[in-house]
């Protein structure tokens, strides 16, 4: 079935060559961390869970092209792409799959709860659809005052059968709250497929029932998503309400690392891989344009993934918490104060 | 001193707070058109155009667009409508509120009040009746404040809404329009802190909202027999404030604690269990609790009352820790 599509004026074609290959960057960047992440949980240097977002970079990569720092994100179980994108120093991410100190949660969060606040990155989210009321109250915050901060909520197509998804869309439309949802589709709720769940034929057919502007854009195709966010964005930060753009893409990785994936098989994870990865597209995009040549991809690849065994080193040689550290944090006070509260 | 309905108290500490900060702002389900169910916002949004706002009835989001709010920079006040609606955004308190600071390392405070009427009132059934800080109490993370008079209102209020953490504020329906003196200065009644509502040297109760005042009445009443009884206001439901229940239990050896929620799973067993840790070899008989029976709250206001726990209750719980007959 067709779905809503609409022309977005083309920003992505003014945007320098160095900006062009950024977004190139941003994605391979993504792809080396997880990519580590991957055999470094499988070697169990890494625990808990984990939830790669390979394949789905482009998402992550075009939307915050067009977010500054002091703009807001909420972010996924699947979120480590959100907050590189974002601007987090994969370092201290790094530490924080770790367990260590240096992590950004100080080894309080882990995978599912990576937040950098200095950049606007509200955090990951174990909860399914926890993330939209939050963006929508970063959105009121933007209202109260009287800034034209915007927040993005990025949610999968599972989410999108929660409950908070009806009360957060309906809110932002009804305040036209600045902020944009945008849809993972990746085909795949856990081992549950996204056709099998939803009953809507597109996500963006959702946002009819909320008076809000609502399309779906090929996820896979970074310049597809930049212009797409670019001109939602802007609508937002001047006051013209709330979005929702789905993205559609493929989850080339397990839900989680480790899944057995039974419920699908190999030859469909590798046609998308093969045909549709969102890094050789553009790449070949970029080159067929003579703004990338192999050489430097090479370049851009190894300095990725020499950031990421920097990263892993610097999370490596980080100290692990204190068992006292448990008692940090909880409150903006010190546990002291209150002694029952904990002792 | 000036005399004032708790209702009054309350909207007096929100025109306070919005005035000294204007990040202050508060929402909920019929507060600007209808003034708040109990009226307790009247007023309130002509004072404040665009800070005093109505919301869809979506509980889910007024909790958790609190918290994105407070995230970002602004103090949001969200009130419930009821506290039993709490139940409709539970992930948002128990796995958002509360965690989100503990989870990100404390890398940013929660400024938030949830504001939510709660307790026994006109047959209001069991949907709308219900005490429920024993739902919200298990959650580390949460502070929890049920204050008992129009003074504790004004001042807890204040304070929750300064606090950089998140704060539930139970305020019991039955207190709105009753009166009572408060300060006409500034002052804030501070959050962690019990206070003794009576001295006295026989027995310690320890209670906390509307169940103050009938355990001061039941207290009068139990002079007349010759019984001194100490009435501890707590408060702060969480963290309690456990030093001075202690203080007290170790000069009258006798503890019961009373609350207008069920008995079972209530804060009266919390408090019973740490008074029993921390002091036992002070005790002459084993602390006592008094709630509501294990039973939703009924229509019927036959079966409301007595299933609610009253004075009679109180006095009895007394009376058995002084293994006294009646």
């Amino acid at each position: 079935m067709p779905f809503q599509k609409r022309e977005f004026p083309d920003k992505f074609a003014a945007l320098s060559k160095e900006d062009k290959v950024g977004l190139l960057r941003t994605m391979v960047r993504i792809r080396a961390f997880e990519t580590r992440v991957e055999v470094l949980f499988l070697n169990r240097r890494i625990p808990g869970f984990v939830h790669l977002y390979i394949g789905e970079e482009a998402i992550a990569s075009g939307v915050m092209a067009n977010l500054s720092k002091k703009d807001w994100i909420t972010s996924t179980h699947r979120g480590h792409g959100h907050a590189i994108a974002k601007g987090a120093h994969i370092d201290r991410m790094m530490a924080e799959l770790f367990g260590k100190t240096t992590g950004y949660c100080k080894g309080k969060g882990g995978s599912m709860h990576i937040a950098d606040f200095s950049v606007g990155m509200l955090g990951a989210n174990g909860v399914v659809g926890g993330g939209y009321n939050i963006a929508v109250g970063a959105g009121m915050s933007s209202m109260i005052k009287k800034t034209d901060q915007v927040a993005v909520c990025f949610f999968g197509d599972g989410a999108s059968n929660r409950g908070t998804f009806h009360e957060a869309m309906n809110i932002a439309s009804v305040w036209k709250l600045p902020v944009i949802f945008v849809n993972e589709n990746n085909q795949w709720a856990s081992t549950t497929p996204t056709s099998y769940a939803t009953s809507a034929v597109h996500i963006a057919d959702r946002a009819k029932g909320y008076n809000m502007e609502g399309y779906t854009v090929d996820g896979n195709n970074v310049i597809e998503v930049y212009n797409a966010a670019a001109a939602l964005v802007e609508a937002a930060r001047k006051g013209k309400g709330p979005a929702l753009l789905e993205c559609l893409t493929y989850r080339i990785k397990g839900h989680f690392v480790g899944d057995p994936e039974k419920y699908r098989t190999k030859e469909e994870v590798q046609k998308h891989f093969i045909e549709n990865d969102p890094i050789t597209r553009y790449a070949d995009w970029l080159k067929g344009k003579g703004l990338l040549d192999d050489a430097a991809l090479a370049t851009m690849r190894a300095e990725a993934e020499k950031e990421v065994a920097d990263g892993e080193k610097f999370a490596e040689d980080s100290p692990l918490p204190e068992k006292e550290d448990a008692y940090n944090d909880l409150f903006s006070f010190s546990p002291s104060e209150f002694p029952e509260v904990v002792k | 001193m000036k005399t004032i309905t708790f209702s009054q108290a309350t909207l007096e500490a929100m025109r306070e707070e919005m005035q000294r900060d204007p990040t202050v702002f508060v929402y909920g389900e019929d507060i600007v058109r209808q003034g708040g169910i109990f009226g307790q916002f009247r007023g309130l949004p002509d004072e404040f155009p665009g800070r005093v706002r109505d919301v869809p009835i979506s509980e889910t989001m007024i909790v958790g667009a609190a918290l994105g709010a407070a995230l970002t920079g602004t103090r949001p006040v969200a009130d419930m409508h009821f506290a039993d609606f709490i139940g409709v955004a539970f992930d948002e308190i128990a796995n958002q509120i509360a965690k989100n600071r503990y989870m990100f390392g404390g890398q940013a405070n929660i400024p938030l009040v949830i504001r939510a009427p709660d307790g026994i009132i006109n047959s209001a059934a069991a949907q709308h009746s219900q005490s429920v800080e024993g739902w919200v109490q298990n959650i580390p993370g949460l502070i929890i404040v049920a204050p008992s008079s129009p003074a504790t209102a004004k001042g807890l209020l204040k304070s929750a809404i300064r606090q950089n953490d998140p704060v539930i504020y139970f305020e019991h329906k039955v207190l709105y329009p009753q009166k009572g003196p408060v300060p006409e200065e500034e002052y804030l009644t501070p959050i962690g802190k019990a206070e003794v509502r009576k001295p006295g040297k026989d027995v310690t109760i320890v209670t906390y909202s509307i169940m103050v005042q009938k355990c001061e009445e039941a207290a009068m009443e139990l002079e007349k027999e010759g019984i001194s009884v100490e009435v501890i206001d707590l408060l702060t439901l969480k963290p309690f404030d456990i030093q001075t229940v202690i203080d007290s239990v170790k000069k009258t050896h006798r503890c019961v604690v009373a609350h207008e929620a069920v008995v079972t799973g209530g804060l009266g067993a919390e408090i019973a269990s740490q008074v029993q840790e921390k002091a036992f070899f002070y005790l002459d008989a084993p602390v006592l609790r008094v709630g509501a029976k294990n039973l939703p709250i009924a229509f019927s206001s036959v079966l409301e009352k007595f299933i609610a726990a009253n004075q009679d209750d109180i006095k009895r719980a007394v009376r058995s820790v002084l293994y006294r007959e009646g």
